[in-house]
């Protein structure tokens, strides 16, 4: 009988594994809201004083539709080839090993945009207050996106084509964390106290870290029956 | 109640007045069978009539619409189940990006790993000992049910079971998943395998069960 720890290890190994043999694909998240930033510039003209105004939103929306981008990948590849089956069947806790899936979901699409956020600020003519707050600001928000997104794979995970109807699910529950994040940082280039969004966020993470992966669970068992 | 050893053991798995619908419309059912240790029973039946079905309630995936199953005499629940009984499905559960050995490594941190087995014991188990590190992507559908096999070889469980795990593979695969239940029945594990009749059990005469579409009564 091997221990639930030697499980979690399993699974963020394969997974890691998985993503590094498909390396191409992902990086398209990192591309996709390079592309977004860069063409802000060119539709707006370069005016600075303008850019700076929307860069945090610009930056916050360009990471959220990235990580939409490669949502439906969470559990899609493990739904259609059996792995999810063998996942629900082992006799480890579901929802830890979920969690760690969307640990490295996390870590392969969030972690690297969260690293190049201030170039994406830099592109915008961000503040040097608001440059710093940026990838802050996004290291609460996006483990938030990846949770709450995970809960709507799941449910959609036994549907075919779900894309449209997981943007539909997924785009009001990431409202708040887009308005909190974003807000901090505008807040934080008009001068203004920030910290409050900032734990408001926070208090979201702790809030879905503990429950999101139980959802997810009941959810995949659903979608499995 | 503890039962004395005197009296007959529990059957390991007793399934009574089985049955499933799916919206309102009978699948199967009902059935009562049950397969003690060092057994292996065969449950037939046309397409569609509910072979797939039934093993996915009996490995816990899919709650019954009527009727009880009970693991050694004891009511089931999930927690005590998937311990106990490892599932060959249709879709093979294989990582195509990976080879034969890593997806066995993952099976084995998963689910564990029988005493004396390995991925790679495991894999020379069901004779691909030479494709450990080519991907999954590459070998054949016979190979990948192979591959398959072994992860169910290398489950520490009692309970095997297999839907259609003669599908795709040429005479000496199927030989080879006959050596391996009548093995895996001789050292007291059970297993209960679907067929829709083209291939077959060959060693002795195995139970049978039988599905009949729509309401199906148990031979």
């Amino acid at each position: 009988m091997s221990s639930t720890l030697s499980a979690c290890g399993a699974v963020l190994r394969r997974d890691l594994t998985l993503v590094w043999r498909r390396r191409g694909d992902a990086a398209n998240p990192l591309l996709f809201a390079l592309m977004v930033v860069a063409l802000f510039p060119f539709a707006l003209g370069p005016e600075s004083a303008q850019l700076q105004r929307i860069a945090p939103g610009v930056v916050f929306v360009a990471v959220l539709l990235a990580g939409l981008l490669a949502l439906d990948t969470l559990f899609r590849g493990d739904y259609e080839d059996g792995s999810l089956e063998q996942l629900v069947l082992s006799p480890h806790p579901l929802p830890l090993l979920l969690a760690c899936k969307i640990a490295v979901h996390w870590l392969t699409t969030a972690l690297p945009l969260i690293l190049i956020s201030p170039l994406l600020g830099e592109m915008l003519h961000i503040t040097p207050e608001a440059r710093w707050l940026l990838p802050l600001g996004l290291l609460l928000a996006t483990p938030l996106l990846s949770l709450i997104g995970a809960v709507c794979v799941a449910l959609t995970v036994g549907m075919h084509r779900a894309g449209m109807l997981l943007a539909l699910l997924v785009l009001p529950l990431y409202v708040p964390a887009l308005i909190f994040g974003a807000g901090a940082c505008m807040a934080a280039q008009a001068g203004l106290p920030y910290l409050a969004p900032l734990l408001w966020l926070s208090a979201a993470l702790v809030l879905a870290l503990v429950l999101a992966p139980l959802a997810c669970a009941a959810a995949l068992r659903i979608s499995l029956a | 109640m503890p039962i004395p050893d005197s009296l007959e053991r529990p059957p390991l798995l007793e399934a009574r007045g089985l049955a499933f619908s799916r919206n309102d419309e009978p699948i199967f059912g009902p059935v009562d069978f049950a397969l003690h240790e060092g057994e292996v029973v065969l449950v037939e039946g046309d397409n569609g009539a509910g072979k797939t079905t039934l093993l996915r309630i009996l490995s816990g995936l899919l709650a019954p619409t009527e009727g009880e199953i009970r693991l050694r005499g004891a009511p089931l629940t999930l927690r005590d189940l998937s311990p106990q009984v490892s599932l060959l499905s249709h879709q093979a559960g294989l990582k195509l990006d990976l080879t034969p050995i890593e997806n066995l490594r993952f099976a084995a941190g998963l689910h564990g790993a029988r005493a004396g087995m390995s991925p790679t014991t495991a894999l020379a188990g069901v004779n691909l000992s030479g494709y450990a590190d080519e991907p999954v992507r590459h070998l054949s559908a016979g190979q990948r049910k192979r591959v398959a096999l072994a992860r169910v070889l290398m489950a520490p469980v009692a309970l095997w079971l297999l839907d259609e795990p003669y599908a795709n593979l040429d005479r000496d695969g199927i030989e080879l998943v006959n050596r391996l239940l009548e093995n895996h029945a001789n050292r007291g594990g059970a297993a209960l395998i679907t067929s829709h009749g083209a291939y077959a059990y060959t060693s002795g005469t195995p139970r049978r069960i039988r599905l009949h579409a729509r309401s199906g009564e148990p031979a």
